[in-house]
């Protein structure tokens, strides 16, 4: 309600996931992982820039992913790029209109064929899948 | 001769009466000199079939005649009511007390829509956009210059878009959408819904011409597909399918 001119909701009523379903919490995580993996991407960018300082440089950065935070942040980087792929999947297939229903005269209550089963099967598949990724990817790293 | 009172007469003469009752807050808000949003609440009795916007009038007619409500038809049909209940935008003409399951029940302006007054919001916005992506068929000729009578079309044609002109310009879907959330430049669900209405009509062939239009920075590519546009929709028109189809064609998903 701060800007009274515009009455628009803000980033607060972008990011509530608890209003609209299934399908707003995935729009919520699939933003949340894309910003995630920029930084990830960012902060690789700078990791692999080290070998200029050479072996030892190298080394030395290296080491900073071998220690228990290194490992949860991979992890975290594991199940964010899984959410991401496979949510992205259905959304670019939604975005071309693939699987969003077809028209039709609408008949009360009005499901929106849309939001169907196979979207929320999709969703519920990129989570399940990321936690798979992320549970498999600290079995590795920490069962060293 | 009985005098017969107006409806008017007797519609203010006779207050809701109900065991039932629940706390209505309404949100106050006068951008002309209030500094911020306040909520008066008002207990109002309610059956079994009172409508939220009926709960309104009962406060209008009863204890303060002046809360700002815009409204019309009362049927889900002119589009006028929409509100936000409970955190939702929806028509307060089409929601039943009895259906939100709670004893609280608090109105606000819709969000994304400049407030009026209280619960009265401008549509101005919604109209520009709507109006922008040319809502009428395109066409060289028309039905007067012709010399068939009447652009024909078979059922399966109308069912291509019938359900898209169903909207009623209520702006509930521009209301839950998460782009016009903090992107007021964005065309919005119910423009995009209108221009895949025309799109898809078998007689309209202003099809490049719209999606040049949507073809914009603020244009369809802002949607991501999160679909609360169409889980609000009072009127079953699904604006992110229709929206999802128009990007179709864009992407060369469709021709
Ligand atoms: S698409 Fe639905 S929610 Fe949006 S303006 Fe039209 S009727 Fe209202
Ligand atoms: S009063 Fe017309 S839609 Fe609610």
């Amino acid at each position: 309600m701060e800007n009274h001119d515009e009455n628009k909701e803000g980033i607060g009523g972008m990011i509530n996931p608890r209003r609209y379903g299934i399908e707003r919490v995935a729009y919520l995580l699939m933003r949340l992982s894309g910003l995630g993996l920029l930084a990830y991407f960012i902060g690789h960018i700078y990791e692999t820039s080290s070998i200029l300082k050479g072996q030892v440089g190298w080394n030395e950065f290296l080491a900073l992913t071998q220690t228990n935070e290194g490992h949860a942040i991979l992890a975290i980087v594991i199940a964010m790029c899984v959410f991401h792929t496979v949510n992205g999947i259905r959304v670019m297939l939604g975005h071309g209109g693939v699987g969003v229903g077809k028209p039709a005269r609408p008949d009360y209550p009005y499901i929106p064929a849309s939001q169907n089963a196979r979207h929320k099967m999709g969703i519920y598949s990129a989570i399940v899948l990321a936690a798979i990724a992320m549970m498999y990817g600290l079995a590795v790293m920490f069962g060293e | 001769m009985t005098l017969v009172p107006s409806i008017a007469e007797e519609q203010a003469s006779t207050p809701l009466s109900s065991a039932k009752s629940i706390t209505l807050r309404i949100a106050r808000f006068n951008p002309e000199h209030d500094g911020e949003r306040k909520f008066m609440e008002f207990t109002i009795p309610y059956e079994k079939w009172t409508t939220v916007l009926e709960a309104i009038l009962e406060v209008k007619k009863h204890f303060d005649h002046s809360v700002a409500v815009r409204y019309s038809c009362r049927q889900a049909t002119c589009g006028s009511c929409g509100m936000m209940i409970n955190g939702k935008p929806r028509l307060a003409c089409f929601t039943k007390i009895s259906e939100l399951d709670s004893d609280v029940i608090t109105v606000e302006p819709m969000n994304n829509f400049p407030i009026i007054r209280d619960l009265a919001v401008k549509f101005e916005r919604l109209f520009d956009t709507h109006h922008k992506i040319k809502p009428y068929l395109i066409r060289d000729d028309s039905e007067i210059t012709s010399n068939e009578k009447e652009f024909l079309q078979t059922p399966e044609e109308v069912e291509q878009y019938i359900q898209f002109s169903n909207c009623i310009k209520c702006g509930l879907c521009n209301s839950a959408c998460p782009t016009m959330a903090t992107d007021s430049s964005f065309v919005g669900p119910q423009a995009l819904a209108q221009a895949y209405r025309y799109v898809a009509d078998s007689r309209d062939k202003g099809k490049d011409t719209r999606l040049k239009i949507i073809d914009d920075s603020h244009g369809i590519w802002r949607c991501h597909f999160a679909g609360s546009c169409s889980q609000v929709c009072p009127k079953g028109v699904d604006p992110a399918m229709g929206i999802q189809f128009l990007r179709g064609y864009l992407l060369g998903f469709r021709s």
